[in-house]
């Protein structure tokens, strides 16, 4: 074997277990949102149980990546994925430890029915899957024009948190009563507006593989 | 040791290299096609490519060595600083102005004294205390004083490979050079002697330009500020090294510098 074909080896495998551990953390957040709407109090705290599995993989493709730097020494595109790879596992493990603090929240919701529909904090659910899915595919699949679209549908994260945002406030001060309620899905909403922030650094890493500027957006 | 440094070093010889339109032919065959490149002074650069690519044949035309070989034909132009070294130019003067380590170390088969002492001695300088001047300091320079002091006397031949290219690159500082040329100097040397010489090109960088012609790719990306491509006998790409290594603009350095090409 060639040490080209090694690399090529051991870079392909990088990426499939990059690939696993976006999936699983995709799950985390859907079932995050299932847990949320159902107010499902059990299965927001097994989200929590996912969670070491993420923490293991950051660590194994972690070891794989400075294997790779070690022994390897790649340069340009080489050494850009190695790097890219190993920078964005830290904002995918941050996926799974916001899917499993919002399992957290909705286990500890107050309350026995929800003070609003949750309308909007459900299309940020399924948009924060979406970003996390076609942050990592853009990678995988050198697709800089998806990196963009990540970008760009942030937007739409953060109208969609203002709007949640502005709902609260008004339930708040109808009834100070929704205090308790509101405050908890107000966290609910900052961290899937955190998955966007996440996802979109690992859009921007993408674009790093791509072109070799790494810009913040 | 008297402190006495009569060591000429002219001030309109300047330390930046532009090389424009610059054409090499042995007899028919074309070795250097069309290079243009403006190399900064006091920097380090590094030429890579793979074997017959031509970047020793262009480092070589630097000090006009490929003047000694038969059926050699330079076109283009060649200046250092102001000073198109292609014009009418002292040679000699030339050389000591631009040194040269090459890949076997080559130490004179005399004392470690006489062979740092030989440059300044060819260029009329004659007093004991001026030599010995010359001696520390260029030992000095090199980090090699320490471990030499107590055996200038005896034969350079006795020292360890590594030893014997730094006393290379000590010889080579003993005319204060402003340009030193480097063709692959720790291709032949362990990874301990590698390192030393390259700390020692990068204490060199601070008032003498460097240009170094290396296949250690590693070796350009550590060192180097500047690094040129070189591809049958074309300069493929030439830019900052840190750029190279990490987003290069041309394809073929790409496959080159990741082990793709061929």
């Amino acid at each position: 074997m060639v040490p080209r074909k090694m690399f090529e080896d051991e870079l392909a495998e990088l990426k499939n277990e990059l690939i696993e551990m976006c999936k699983l953390t995709e799950v985390m957040i859907e079932n995050a949102t299932k847990a949320l709407i159902t107010m499902d109090r059990e299965l927001g705290k097994s989200i929590g149980g996912m969670d070491k599995r993420v923490d293991d993989y950051e660590m194994d493709i972690e070891k794989k990546c400075m294997r790779l730097l070690l022994k390897q020494q790649p340069v340009a595109k080489d050494f850009r994925e190695v790097s890219t790879a190993l920078k964005m596992i830290t904002d995918i493990e941050r996926f799974g430890d916001q899917a499993s603090d919002i399992g957290d929240l909705v286990y500890n919701m107050p309350g026995e029915k929800y003070i609003k529909e949750l309308t909007h904090l459900t299309a940020m659910g399924e948009l924060a899957v979406k970003m996390v899915h076609e942050s990592v595919n853009s990678f995988i699949d050198n697709d800089e024009k998806l990196a963009d679209t990540v970008i760009g549908t942030d937007d739409e994260m953060d109208d969609l948190f203002i709007t949640v945002k502005n709902e609260l406030i008004a339930l708040i001060k109808k009834d100070g009563a929704n205090g308790d309620q509101a405050i908890t899905l107000m966290m609910v909403a900052k961290y899937y507006e955190r998955i966007g922030d996440h996802a979109v650094n690992v859009a921007e890493w993408t674009k790093y593989n791509e072109s070799g500027i790494h810009l913040k957006f | 040791m008297s402190k006495k440094d009569n060591r000429q070093t002219p001030e309109n010889f300047g330390q930046s290299i532009t090389v424009r339109n610059a054409d090499l032919w042995y007899d028919d065959y074309q070795a250097l096609k069309n290079i243009n490149i403006d190399i900064p002074e006091r920097k380090i650069t590094a030429f890579i490519g793979p074997s017959g690519c031509g970047k020793s044949t262009f480092l070589k035309c630097f000090n006009r060595m490929n003047d000694l070989i038969d059926g050699c034909r330079i076109t283009g132009s060649f200046k250092v600083g102001e000073t198109d070294i292609y014009g009418k130019i002292n040679v000699n003067e030339l050389r000591k102005n631009i040194g040269m380590v090459f890949q076997k170390p080559n130490p004179f088969p005399m004392s470690v004294y006489d062979n740092i002492a030989y440059g300044p001695r060819t260029f009329g300088i004659r007093k004991r205390s001026e030599l010995d001047f010359i001696v520390e300091d260029s030992l000095k320079r090199a980090a090699m004083w320490e471990e030499l002091r107590d055996r200038l006397g005896k034969s350079a031949l006795g020292l360890s490979g590594g030893q014997q290219q730094r006393l290379c690159i000590a010889r080579a500082f003993a005319v204060k050079p402003k340009i030193i040329l480097m063709d692959e100097p720790t291709s032949a040397l362990d990874p301990i002697s590698t390192g030393k010489i390259e700390e020692l090109c990068t204490e060199t960088a601070k008032d003498t330009t460097v240009i170094i012609v290396t296949h250690n790719m590693q070796q350009a990306a550590r060192i180097s500020d500047k690094t040129g491509f070189f591809l049958l006998g074309e300069l493929i790409e030439y830019g900052d090294t840190d750029e190279i290594f990490t987003a290069p603009k041309d394809e073929r350095t790409e496959r080159y510098i990741t082990g793709r090409f061929g």
